[in-house]
């Protein structure tokens, strides 16, 4: 909004000092300054208003061509309060103008008097026109409409395409592997569920959006589902990024050894602290024999949670899955 | 599960606007309910539900004219005994509480298994809630700001109880587990989650179409 305005103002200063030059010039050349000061003022008048236009039509394409449907509303309103300052004093300056000429030449009784024809004669025309401008107007509005429609329309398309038919191709070329069939298919379906269901624009950074992305890559990695359920959310500093890898390693663990298909990730948020959960059905493990040098759960998720100041616990047993509990209390800096 | 075989088969009514939906669902249930009708939108179901009084309907929960809980509220007086399970894609909050608030039983994802769905069927004829781990998120969400000032009704917020089998099911532990993690009866557990979804039903603090958005991002 401030880049217009300011180039606004610019070009009125701009057209100022045109308006004194050719002012100064003119006086140089010996005009009557009966002559001049209606002349200047009317031109300037005429420059603000002929620009305005041109300014009017830009707004109006870059709606037309704009996206964001929903930011539209404000952002006209602002270009129009603009328009109507500077349309009446584009105005005034044309008016003062001509009966400022039509005085100084003494014609202004005259002009009184043929005020009145001119005046019936601009309502005989609006009344003969008027149906067929406002006709005019409509039509374009309505072709602008359809033309907005298309677009989206074809942008869906697009989408469409991009997702659901590529992937359906390539399901029917990798019928006989069902592992990558279901990996394109939650692949595809996540896609699409993201772009229906979430709110539109980028928004922060968020711990869901951070799970929700490293569950996206697991599942595509490693062709297992990873359901993700999130209760609260908090933007995602350096140590709820931290929360959010250790959890896609106790998801990447979940995936590769447990021969569960699916793995339950749950976050919640309470007064700033987060807990997520990541647990699978599958075979467990015996945690005491698992070798020292086994980096994932050790370096990965325990002492990553310990560094930023949480907690990890694993809880497995051979047959009955596993569950990585994290836990992440609220920063010092937020307690008293 | 703690099932007890009922004498005779539950009765089944699918409900969904895609031929390839109920099909798909119907051979993956096999033999273990029995289907005795489908209907692709809000009037045929409704005609193939008071003509079949089935036990219990798998509900999709949008529909050709109308959604879900408009097919609930219309049969209501004409198969007062049939119970609702909405089977849903969407993932929007405020479709899967409305087809809730209109008296569906519980809540699953077309993804789910045919013997967790099989399952969630019998539990909801016994007169049981069903739970996904998503809806359990999602009334955590609901209920998050904890009880309300003096004058709230006890609908209003969740005990600590419930809290907690809540939260055991969004980490998707079954009923069976949550209960022996709480070192509950399933008896218990299946009582909360009852007692959950009639708060849930009956409470008119929260606007419930909105809390979504408004808890999404602090």
């Amino acid at each position: 909004m401030r880049r217009p305005r300011r180039a606004g103002a610019a070009q009125l200063l701009v057209l100022g000092a045109l308006g004194v030059g050719a002012l100064l010039i003119a006086q140089l050349l010996g005009f009557g300054a009966g002559l001049l000061w209606p002349a200047s003022a009317a031109t300037v008048g005429a420059a603000i208003l002929w620009r305005q236009a041109d300014d009017a039509q830009r707004a109006r394409w870059r709606a037309a061509t704009s996206r964001a449907t929903t930011r539209l509303p404000q952002f006209t309103h602002i270009v129009t309060r603009g328009l109507v300052a500077r349309s009446v004093l584009g105005l005034l300056l044309v008016t003062a103008g001509m009966t400022g000429f039509l005085a100084a030449h003494g014609a202004l009784t005259q002009a009184r008097r043929a005020l009145l024809p001119i005046f019936v004669v601009i309502v005989g025309l609006v009344v003969i026109a008027g149906p067929w401008v406002l006709e005019t107007v409509r039509e374009l509005t309505e072709e602008r409409r359809a033309r907005i429609r298309e677009q989206e329309r074809a942008e869906f398309a697009a989408r469409v395409h991009d997702s659901v038919l590529q992937t359906l191709t390539l399901i029917q070329r990798n019928a006989s592997d069902p592992i990558e069939v279901l990996r394109l298919a939650r692949g595809s379906e996540r896609e699409l569920r993201g772009w229906l269901y979430t709110p539109r624009g980028d928004g922060p950074a968020t711990l869901q959006a951070a799970l929700l992305a490293a569950a996206a890559d697991v599942e595509d990695e490693h062709g297992v589902q990873v359901d993700v359920v999130t209760v609260g959310d908090v933007p995602a500093d350096e140590r709820v990024g931290a929360v959010v890898q250790a959890a896609r390693e106790a998801m990447v663990n979940a995936a590769k050894s447990s021969g569960a298909p699916t793995v339950s990730v749950f976050a919640e948020v309470t007064d700033g602290r987060v807990q997520v959960f990541v647990r699978d059905r599958g075979r467990g493990f015996d945690l005491a024999a698992v070798p020292a040098d086994r980096y994932g759960v050790r370096e990965s998720i325990v002492a990553r949670m310990a560094r930023n100041g949480g907690t990890a616990e694993i809880r497995t047993a051979p047959g009955s899955g596993t569950e990585v509990r994290l836990d992440l209390p609220p920063t010092a800096a937020v307690r008293p | 599960m703690t099932s007890p075989t009922p004498t005779s088969r539950v009765t089944v009514v699918l409900v969904d606007d895609h031929a390839l939906v109920r099909s798909g669902v119907r051979s993956e249930l096999g033999d273990r309910v029995d289907v005795v009708g489908d209907a692709e939108d809000v009037a045929s179901a409704i005609a193939v539900i008071a003509q079949t009084k089935p036990d219990v309907v798998l509900l999709d929960v949008h529909l050709p004219g109308g959604n879900g809980d408009a097919v609930i509220e219309a049969v209501r007086a004409l198969s007062p005994e049939t119970k609702f399970l909405a089977l849903s894609v969407s993932d929007a909050a405020e479709d899967v509480i409305r087809v809730i608030r209109a008296g569906a039983r519980g809540y699953v994802t077309k993804t789910i298994s045919g013997d967790d769905l099989a399952d969630a069927i019998h539990r909801v004829a016994e007169g049981d809630a069903v739970f996904s781990p998503r809806l359990a998120g999602f009334v955590l969400d609901a209920f998050a700001d904890g009880p309300a000032e003096t004058e709230s009704s006890d609908l209003d917020a969740l005990t600590p109880r419930e809290r907690e089998v809540l939260r055991l099911i969004a980490r998707g532990y079954t009923y069976k587990e949550a209960a022996k993690e709480l070192f509950l009866s399933v008896k218990t557990v299946e009582t909360h989650v009852s007692s959950v979804l009639r708060k849930l039903q009956l409470s008119n603090r929260h606007e419930l179409s909105r809390w979504a958005t408004r808890r999404r991002i602090v």
